[in-house]
């Protein structure tokens, strides 16, 4: 009895492991065989995305697929589920078949090198997209395509400048900031970017005085804000780090009574679909956006490096900032 | 003498520590937010810290107090995070397909669609368990792990928004000035009380928690009441994902219910039952619930650096459950409580070797139940 009973535990356990390794595998992406000429070798490219964790994360995904779709490439994708073996294997394979270029969006920021250095010995270029890692040699991945997430926490600090003065603020300016995932780079990243530019310009007037992690989810934002509300009911400005913290928030804020918008502006970062419909009915008053559509600055990128052209170490999104009477005319083209 | 030993029956109640320390948390935020007690009419709805705590502490009410059930048949349900998640999915996916998405019917027929989900998973988790044998840690890892990528693929990986006012009232609306979630918690533990105190189904539960082949020798089905505390829980799961998306508008296949399995059993073990399953306490249980609500507000009012919020909140709750535990007690409070009541009986000598005379005796008795 308990002898059937370990083995059919084991039973499960292989088949549930099985299961979740085949979901993890790797598929040929359909877009990649109907286009292109028939004649001339097409460009294989292996990516390797982070996962699905997010509309942004979604909509990053359909854009390379796009991108390689149009430019006429061999698209190999997979998707690592957030885990870094996931995608160390995916890496693997992909050197194995032999791709011209490998591109991924690393999971971790460290404990690549290994596997980098195997793809270096077989002379597959590297190209990192949206986030960086750390190694101990640099020319073990040609380049990164990416966003700065420094330079969007300071221009979100900018553009606060322009949202109080449209408001006509006067006086001294109390903050609220709702924080990444803790330990993430885009929250470190956004943050710090956010304080030099206020500690430069506004160390006199501008304070934050509650700052918290709202793990970039909407019922964070809503929560964390409501407790801001109760320890702090005279903050002025709300900074979030994404615009999903930032729809809670708006949430909790209108529950307590005020007006988000008007009595408490709103400045986030990343320009989602629902993050500009709320800023179309005036609840956000500024949105740095975050472009997750770099598909077709990444197949640029890889043409150039397939043809040993030199690239730069770091190619930035193209992004822009947006203000509330932008929003109406920007809805209609935001995809994600 | 009686104030004695009215004191020492009010600190062995089985819900005194839970309390103590809900209210010295509540406690706590007095200096830091002032007026933390206070409850105001906004918008024609009360609106406080203590409404909040709540309101958003309601989820967890419920998951807990389904994952009480099924800890006291031993098991335990590492899967109703991803059945929150699940049930929030298909339920605001159904709701955005709808041409109108306020009425009535297609609200009712999303939440039911959701709820009929939330079931199956706990069907199948009562079969892993009951029928096949397998350990329920194991039998419900599979749904905590699959179950997230099945909400994934539910909501095509993105957030789905909806517009619904009916749909919202469940987890972020307001009746008769209370949130109207309080009344639903209200509903399902008042409904989970009377079914196992008031009938003999607490008792049988106790039993296959305590023994489940002794309980089957003496006749009771114990197969049949595993599998439905399994269904239960997913249930209560399952309306804990109606209320999460509701209260958001929003089903967030990613993160909704994140790690809500890990709270509900602190919550559970918070309260006072045993993880060795054969003893519960509903009332504890919601305590336990709310002292953890309680303690995330308390970290985001008092100012606690992001990078330290969770060992603030493991330090809290290492201090909750030594002091649930009745050696430690002993160890370290019995002489000083012994002293303080018995100085207002009389003597402090007598008082203190009585207290660590009985404690210990007190608590073999404990693990063996």
């Amino acid at each position: 009895m308990l002898n059937r009973r370990n083995f059919l535990t084991a039973a499960v356990g292989v088949v549930a492991a099985t299961g979740l390794a085949a979901c993890a595998k790797e598929d040929d992406s359909s877009s990649s065989s109907d286009s292109g000429s028939g004649g001339g070798k097409k460009l294989v490219l292996g990516f390797s995305q982070v996962g699905s964790e997010s509309g942004w994360r979604s909509a990053n995904t359909d854009s390379v697929k796009e991108a390689a779709k149009e430019a006429g490439y061999t698209l190999k994708f997979s998707d690592a589920q957030q885990k870094q073996e996931n995608q160390i294997s995916a890496i693997r394979s992909y050197i194995t078949q032999g791709v011209d270029v490998i591109a991924f969006s690393p999971v971790v920021v460290t404990g690549w090198d290994a596997v980098l250095k195997e793809a270096k010995a077989k002379k597959i270029p590297v190209v990192l997209t949206d986030r960086s890692v750390e190694t101990s040699d640099e020319s073990l991945f040609v380049t990164l395509v990416g966003s700065d997430f420094t330079d969007e926490g300071r221009r979100a600090a900018k553009i606060l400048e322009k949202v109080l003065e449209k408001a006509g603020h006067k006086g001294p300016v109390k903050i609220a900031q709702l924080e990444g995932t803790t330990g993430a780079a885009p929250a470190i990243e956004r943050a710090k970017g956010f304080k030099e530019v206020m500690d430069a310009d506004h160390a006199d007037d501008w304070k934050i005085v509650v700052s918290q992690t709202g793990d970039f989810t909407r019922a964070g934002g809503k929560q964390v804000m409501a407790a801001f509300l109760q320890s702090n009911p005279d903050i002025d400005v709300l900074f979030a780090h994404n615009d999903d913290m930032g729809i809670g928030a708006i949430q909790a804020i209108e529950a307590a009574g005020k007006k988000p918008g008007k009595d408490i502006l709103i400045v986030t970062v990343d320009g989602v679909k629902d993050g500009f419909i709320a800023m179309s009915e005036g609840k956000i008053n500024a949105i740095v956006e975050c472009n997750p559509l770099l598909g077709p600055q990444l197949m640029e990128v890889v043409q150039k490096v397939k043809d040993g052209e030199t690239v730069e170490r770091w190619i930035k999104t193209e992004e822009s900032d947006f203000m509330q009477d932008q929003a109406k005319a920007a809805l209609p083209t935001r995809k994600y | 003498m009686t104030t004695t030993s009215r004191w020492r029956a009010l600190t062995h109640h089985h819900l005194f520590w839970p309390v103590a320390v809900l209210v010295v948390l509540l406690l706590v935020n007095v200096p830091f937010t002032p007026d933390f007690f206070s409850i105001r009419m906004t918008d024609g709805h009360l609106y406080g810290s203590l409404v909040s705590i709540v309101l958003f502490g309601s989820p967890l009410i419920l998951v807990a107090v389904g994952m009480t059930l099924v800890i006291a048949t031993g098991g335990i349900d590492l899967s109703v995070g991803a059945v929150v998640a699940i049930t929030g999915a298909l339920t605001c996916s159904y709701i955005s397909d709808q041409a109108d998405q306020n009425a009535l019917s297609a609200v009712f027929l999303a939440m039911g669609v959701g709820l009929v989900a939330a079931v199956v998973c706990g069907l199948w988790n009562g079969f892993l368990v009951a029928r096949m044998g397998i350990q329920p840690i194991i039998a419900t890892l599979i749904i905590m792990v699959a179950g997230r990528g099945v909400a994934q693929l539910i909501t095509d990986g993105k957030i789905i928004t909806i517009n619904s006012e009916p749909y919202k009232l469940i987890g972020g609306g307001y009746w008769l000035t209370l949130p109207f979630s309080i009344f639903v918690v209200a509903a399902v533990v008042a409904v989970t009380v009377a079914l196992t105190r008031r009938t003999a189904l607490g008792l049988l539960v106790e039993s296959v928690g305590g023994n489940a082949e002794a309980s089957r020798l003496v006749g009771i089905r114990s197969l049949r009441i595993k599998i439905m505390v399994y269904v239960f829980c997913a249930l209560c799961a399952g309306i804990a994902g109606l209320m999460i998306s509701s209260n958001t508008s929003a089903a967030d296949g990613n993160n909704a219910g994140l790690w809500i399995e890990l709270d509900a059993i602190l919550a559970v073990v918070i309260g006072g039952t045993s993880l060795l399953g054969g003893r519960f306490s509903i009332g504890g249980t919601v305590i336990g619930a709310l002292v953890i609500q309680t303690l995330t507000t308390t970290i985001y009012t008092i100012g606690v650096p992001t990078q330290t919020n969770l060992v603030f909140k493991a330090a809290v709750v290492i201090i909750v459950c030594l002091l649930q535990s009745p050696k430690f007690r002993a160890k370290v409070f019995g002489a000083k409580f012994g002293s303080k009541s018995g100085a207002t009986g009389g003597g402090t000598s007598p008082a203190t070797p009585a207290k660590t005379a009985t404690t210990p005796e007190a608590a073999p008795k404990m693990e063996v139940s």
